[in-house]
């Protein structure tokens, strides 16, 4: 059986993102004939003598008439090795927001850069981004090869400023390819016009990254979700745990400790669906019964005695502020951590980050849409969690309006 | 030494089950909506996974057009006995009666447009705050940018320009009164994973799906059955053929391809194989490039 791998696509706005997207769908043969006849019919209208891939990304009517993408949207695509969803986020106004958000979820990050312009400000502020939401694996695609004549020069020179760049962010695997997704060169079939490049081909390196570590297997967390009690006959006295493994491995028989009470049993019985397995990890949705009738609920979080997360009121987080309203010290919010839900306040702004330079700016007291800053909050419980480089499941949170109820604000735990 | 990483399939239905525990633990009156179809009878399946040992804690909405295959209808009732678990039907009937809505007329007659009312009319009726569906964002390109908690304001309309933005899996399910929510817990899911899913666990599915003889037309090159509410033009000359369907909507505009797989493995191998979208063959996706962005908007499905 396959596994499935989430990718975020970054790119500015002409560097042919959308181009390569659609080469990637259309190669691998994802592209139905009638969406297919409907791209070549509005190829053929906008007078192009070739048929534009870019147009099958194309989303609702309200872009197509400003020939832009508003929002992340999720694209699809399998091959025997793997199934693939692809977060494509566009590169221009709001790119913070939408980049922060598609990349939230994702195991890789696509990072496009003109062969033409090698470097810009916007490669590094994808690869900032990217390497804050702690993205485990980054190809560095140099596209439009085919405008600089396929020369291999052009190709390690960007390599090399790249890593040079790329030694101030905390990212373990990054892989380069030379690629014209106009052309189809080295995204699913080999190019024949740079036989100086011996690596994999895009679509390779998408089949084989090394996701099976990406999910934090040591720390075991287990955020309470719901509480099942059948209330039947034949269920009379069970009481079970739903929820979605964090961190970690759950065995049956494991000692856990729960937080915040600090009660401590024995794991009975971990149940998939009907069936009884014998042990739980991230990210699998189990029901777990314990030996012993604890008062536990929503928000409370199962981890084991000589392992547990941190257990506090101040928290110290990496924010990306994503509302039209500026924040100043001193606002309140609602908070999210895992399934639990409680009030904060934002208590100190450290400093804030301009991604192009990642120089820091100090005695800030508001934050704009699109800002990234170093804070503090304190929330009225105190929250289990881990930081966001243990754990990206327990190190996150957002923040939402108690007015609007809008989602304002992600953070990063510290 | 033991393999700790999940298969796609077992990952998406990790994914979905967590979803909608969270739909029952964020809202006070959630509903799953039933269309018969393949997608929500997964929801429904992932959703009694999701409660094991105890029923699903939520009702099953089917807003009925008046308009749906025989099969459907059968398969519904078997399911709800199957499941134990409530069923809410909305009556498009009684939205036209009320004078709500007007039925369309004409050869391309449906009521598949007037079924927003009806749903809006349902969901305030029973005041459901959260309303679940099996819409996947693979289908069309309005899913595409679809979240999986997706807020409707108190007109029950959708605005995709100001969306929430939705972040690893912490899903905002706060609203104000009136107001109500979509989720969609199979949005990454593609046809071919609900096949394999239905395979996999060996969900029934209706007859629809599979092979068999149909009384059918031909009409804008999509093989439409034959039933009360089709009107025939006067060269529409119906005949017998071996079809199945790859979607379960309304009679009048649900579309059969010609087939000859009868059992789940077989359609597996022939979604693999086609080059047309399964929406190809809904008529209702067919009034304009933008007809599921226009009724999205207004409150659709």
């Amino acid at each position: 059986m396959n596994q499935l791998l989430r990718f975020t696509t970054a790119g500015s706005v002409d560097d042919g993102k959308s181009t390569l997207i659609g080469r990637l769908l259309y190669d691998s043969k994802s592209i139905f004939e009638d969406q297919l006849e409907a791209v070549q019919a509005s190829s053929s209208k906008k007078g192009f003598d070739y048929v534009d891939l870019s147009l099958l990304t194309d989303g609702l009517c309200s872009e197509r008439e400003q020939g832009i993408t508003i929002d992340v949207a999720y694209r699809y695509f399998a091959t025997p090795k793997r199934k693939f969803i692809i977060a494509d986020t566009p590169g221009h106004i709001q790119y913070t927001r939408n980049m922060v958000t598609g990349a939230s979820t994702a195991n890789l990050a696509l990072i496009l850069i003109d062969a033409r312009k090698g470097l810009i400000e916007q490669t590094h502020r994808h690869s900032f981004i990217a390497s804050l939401l702690k993205i485990p694996h980054i190809i560095v695609c140099v596209n439009k090869m085919d405008l600089v004549n396929f020369d291999e020069v052009v190709f390690e020179k960007i390599v090399q400023d790249y890593k040079a760049f790329s030694s101030k962010l905390e990212v373990s695997d990054i892989q380069f390819v030379p690629i014209s997704a106009l052309h189809g060169d080295n995204v699913v079939n080999r190019s024949e016009k740079m036989n100086w490049y011996q690596g994999a081909t895009l679509l390779h390196m998408l089949e084989n990254a090394h996701i099976e570590s990406d999910y934090n297997h040591i720390d075991a967390r287990f955020p309470v979700q719901y509480v099942i009690r059948p209330h039947t006959t034949e269920h009379q006295d069970f009481r079970g745990y739903a929820g979605r493994v964090a961190g970690g491995i759950f065995r049956n028989g494991d000692e856990v400790l729960i937080l915040p009470s600090g009660f401590t049993s024995r794991i009975k019985s971990i149940q998939s669906g009907s069936h009884l397995v014998n042990e739980a990890f991230a990210p699998m949705s189990v029901v777990i019964t314990l030996e012993n009738e604890l008062d536990i609920s929503r928000g409370d979080m199962l981890c084991k005695p000589n392992n547990q997360p941190q257990l506090n009121q101040d928290v110290d987080l990496m924010l990306c502020w994503m509302n039209q309203r500026p924040v100043n010290i001193n606002s309140k919010f609602v908070v999210r951590h895992t399934t639990l839900e409680t009030r904060g306040i934002l208590k100190e702004i450290q400093y804030k980050l301009d991604i192009n330079t990642l120089q820091r700016m100090e005695n800030v007291d508001k934050l704009v849409m699109n800002d990234i800053a170093r804070v503090r909050i304190r929330t009225a419980k105190a929250i289990a969690f881990d930081s966001y480089r243990k754990n990206r499941i327990t190190g996150s949170v957002i923040l939402v309006d108690e007015g609007t109820n809008e989602t304002v604000a992600a953070g990063m735990i510290v | 030494m033991n393999q700790y990483y999940l298969t796609h399939l077992q990952e998406l239905e990790a994914e979905a089950i967590f979803v909608i525990r969270e739909v029952v633990a964020q809202f006070e009156r959630p509903a799953l909506l039933f269309s018969g179809g393949k997608d929500s009878i997964v929801l429904a399946y992932l959703s009694r996974k999701a409660f094991y040992p105890a029923r699903i804690p939520f009702p099953l909405v089917h807003i009925d057009t008046g308009h749906n295959f025989p099969e459907t209808m059968e398969y519904r009732d078997w399911l709800v006995n199957e499941l134990g678990v409530e069923l809410v039907v909305g009556l498009v009937q009684e939205t036209i009666d009320a004078g709500r809505v007007k039925e369309e007329t004409g050869y391309y007659a449906s009521r598949n447009a007037l079924q927003t009312v009806t749903l809006l009319d349902t969901i305030e009726k029973y005041k459901f705050d959260a309303a679940m569906g099996g819409a996947r964002r693979d289908e069309e390109k309005a899913r595409a940018k679809e979240r999986f908690f997706s807020h409707r304001d108190e007109f029950g309309q959708w605005d995709p320009k100001n969306q929430r933005p939705e972040l690893w899996n912490l899903f905002n399910g706060r609203k104000h009164i009136g107001e109500h929510f979509r989720v969609f817990p199979i949005s990454n899911w593609t046809e071919m994973d609900v096949w394999q899913y239905l395979f996999a666990e060996n969900i029934p599915i209706p007859k629809l799906y599979y092979a068999h003889q149909r009384e059918v037309i031909e009409r804008d090159g999509v093989l439409l059955s034959t039933s009360p509410w089709l009107k025939l033009k006067p060269d529409e000359k119906p005949v017998i053929k071996r079809v199945r369907f790859r979607t379960c909507g309304d009679m009048p505009i649900t579309g059969a391809v010609e087939s000859e797989a009868d059992t789940i493995e077989k359609i597996i191998d022939e979604v693999a194989a086609s080059r047309k979208t399964e929406r190809g063959t809904r008529a209702d996706d067919k009034r304009g490039e933008t007809a599921m962005e226009d009724r999205k908007k207004s409150g659709y499905f």
